[in-house]
């Protein structure tokens, strides 16, 4: 599904430049559930943006699912994520004034599906993360477990190959954590690809497989006996 | 890049607009009301202007525009052998004179007239009714230089009245009402001026008349009639003259002036011999009043309009920035620039537009308000302040060029940054 070959990336910050990724080789097969391990400051959203291509690599290459991900203009590159990648964050980021549905609904809309259908298929994937009751709730209304759950739903609503997850349990407590990563293990065994990025080992154990990035490299990267959580 | 256009005609993309509209509310409100002032301010002024010039145009409506009145006074300088202070009268012969020498004159109205600025007005009866009133002699010509309006029924003087001297009579409205009964109909009925009967053959509508010396109380015989009845033989004292249409009323006046000094041996320099005045050039003044006005209010407003605009862009601008997660958000879930770029011009073109008719529609009904209220006043020369409508036209494709134009500063400005870096932004 994911393949990357001699990855790099540095970030230039005036005259000095800064070394972030150095050569990251690393696949992904379909339906694994990867952690992406590692300190603070190690490289880790960096190396999830270019996956999801809100970001460019400097060096090396980009596989997804057999299509060469490289000198993408700004359009492809929003159609590429559009229908192949979802994204869950840390800060949930949801639109303010949309509710729920809206919110989960907003990648079709940009895949040109009709409103009616739109608001059909949100409404599903709403009632997948158990939030069908809350579908008119503006994100002010909702706690951040539920938050979360939405930017879920609105990540899977266009059916994407990969979903993306930036330390997608970093704003919660802990329960709510394990409601989200429970989540999070029943979609990917309905066959979903998922990358989580987080720096918490209880998490990653949650996960069948950790990557384990330091100084711009991998140093680990092993199959896990998962930790199976109970879908509440 | 048609498909993204085409976005442009869509009902999603315009429920998306609408969606971000009516749910930034502060945000909508501050950035219109900029254009609304503009095109308010505009449409008011533009309305005033054309209400003032509609008034004059209605004040002076009795009056023929390239028309003046000559009298003579009395000459202030001496001149080849005649002291100062000689009076003198205009005789007949005098109309066709000034007629050869000045062929841009269409009409010429001499004119007698006892009481008023001179002489002293006869005594009319009609049965137990009487009471002094202005006479005029004048020609039908008359009516050719100012616009005189007869009732239904009635006639203005004709040649024939003219030719056999006819003992009839035009009465102006506050006549009638002194010397006829309330629902009596004057024409056909006889009036005695200066003992003589009179047949009364019209009865005049009051315009504001010449130089503010006629009345709703005037009786007007025939020029001849009245000669004769005051043995005025062909003297007179006054006249009106009309030019054509493209004749300039300041050259027209000047040029009768002139001929006339030279035909009553006048000083060139003496400018005390003629009266006159010029309804012309009072009326072109007037006129280039109006047009200023509306040319003043054209500048006015498009500038503030053009200021409304630069700042729904500012606000834009501020919003966009404001706004960056959320464009990040979208353009995360799969937004092209393209697509992020024309929401955000046609909200701006939205807003600049709602803006702009709710300015219309504000400024339409001050003037309404405005031309009510001044309706019962008499003496405020304003009348249907109207603003054409090809200009509110310019004004609105004004709006939306500026308001597509200023838009895409920030739309410009929303999909220059990366995606990463806009989802960074809180
Ligand atoms: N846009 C940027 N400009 C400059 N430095 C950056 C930028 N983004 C990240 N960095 C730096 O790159 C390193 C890796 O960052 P990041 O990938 O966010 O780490 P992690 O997600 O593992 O905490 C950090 O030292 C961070 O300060
Ligand atoms: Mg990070």
């Amino acid at each position: 599904m994911i393949v990357i070959n001699k990855l790099h990336k540095s970030y230039n910050m005036g005259s000095s430049s800064l070394h972030v990724l150095k050569g990251i080789d690393f696949n992904v097969e379909d339906g694994e559930l990867v952690a992406i391990m590692g300190s603070s400051g190690s490289g880790k959203s960096t190396l999830l943006n270019i996956l999801g291509m809100l970001d460019n690599a400097d060096d090396g290459t980009y596989d997804l699912d057999k299509i060469r991900i490289e000198n993408l203009d700004e359009k492809t590159a929003a159609e590429y994520r559009n229908k192949f990648l979802g994204f869950v964050f840390q800060s949930f980021n949801l639109i303010t004034y949309k509710n729920a549905l809206e919110n989960v609904a907003l990648p079709l809309y940009y895949q040109g599906i009709p409103r009616k259908e739109r608001q059909k298929t949100a409404l599903s994937f709403l009632e997948k993360v158990g939030l069908r009751d809350w579908a008119t709730h503006l994100p002010s209304e909702l706690s951040g477990g539920q938050k979360q759950r939405v930017a879920i739903a609105r990540a899977l609503a266009s059916n994407p190959k990969v979903l993306l997850a930036d330390e997608p349990t970093g704003a919660l407590d802990s329960a709510t954590s394990i409601e989200v990563m429970a989540l999070i293990q029943k979609i990917n065994n309905e066959g979903k690809t998922i990358l989580v990025v987080t720096h918490e080992h209880d998490i990653a154990k949650m996960c069948k497989r950790i990557v384990h990035l330091r100084d711009g490299v991998i140093v680990e990267d092993k199959k896990i006996k998962q930790n199976i959580l109970k879908n509440v | 890049m048609m498909n993204s256009f085409k976005k442009i005609f869509e009902k999603d993309t315009w429920d998306e607009i609408f969606e971000s509209i009516s749910k930034n509310r502060t945000r909508t409100i501050i950035t219109t009301i900029g254009v609304f002032w503009g095109i308010f301010i505009y449409i008011a002024l533009a309305g005033s202007a054309t209400g003032l010039e509609n008034g004059f145009d209605e004040a002076f409506s009795g009056l023929s525009k390239n028309s003046m009145g000559v009298w003579v006074q009395s000459t202030s300088v001496p001149y080849k052998g005649f002291e100062e202070g000689r009076r003198f009268p205009f005789r007949l012969s005098d109309v066709d004179y000034l007629k050869d020498r000045v062929p841009e004159i269409e009409y010429i109205s001499p004119g007698l007239q006892a009481g008023a600025f001179s002489g002293s007005p006869p005594l009319v009866v009609r049965g137990t009714k009487s009471d002094n009133f202005n006479l005029f002699g004048n020609f039908p010509t008359q009516a050719k230089i100012s616009v005189i309006k007869i009732y239904d029924g009635g006639r203005f003087i004709n040649d024939e009245d003219i030719k056999y001297e006819r003992k009839v009579a035009v009465i102006g409205e506050g006549t009638q009402e002194r010397l006829f009964n309330q629902g009596e109909d004057p024409i056909g009925k006889y009036i005695i001026i200066n003992d003589v009967n009179f047949k009364v053959v019209g009865v005049e509508k009051f315009a504001e008349g010449f130089g503010g010396f006629g009345s709703d109380s005037d009786i007007t015989i025939p020029y001849t009639t009245f000669a004769k009845m005051y043995n005025r033989g062909d003297k007179f004292g006054w006249m009106f003259i009309s030019g054509y249409d493209y004749v300039n009323p300041k050259y027209l006046e000047e040029t009768v002036v002139d001929n006339l000094k030279v035909l009553k041996t006048v000083a060139p320099e003496d400018d005390r011999a003629f009266g006159t005045f010029n309804i012309g050039s009072l009326f072109e003044s007037i006129v280039k009043f109006s047009s200023g006005m509306i040319f003043l209010s054209l500048v006015v407003g498009i500038a503030t309009i053009f200021a409304g605009v630069i700042g729904i862009g500012n606000i834009m601008l501020i919003a966009v920035k404001e706004r960056t997660n959320e464009l990040g958000i979208r353009r995360a879930l799969g937004a092209k620039p393209l697509e992020v770029k024309i929401q955000i011009v046609l909200e701006a073109v939205f807003l600049t537009i709602i803006a702009g008719i709710i300015g219309i529609i504000v400024g339409a009904l001050l003037l309404f308000v405005i031309n009510i209220g001044t309706a019962n006043l008499e003496d405020f020369p304003f009348t249907n302040p109207t603003v054409p409508l090809a200009i509110v036209f310019g004004a609105f494709i004004t709006m939306i060029t500026l308001g597509t134009l200023i838009g895409l500063i920030p739309a410009e400005r929303a999909v220059s940054i990366k995606p990463i870096e806009a989802l960074r932004e809180e």
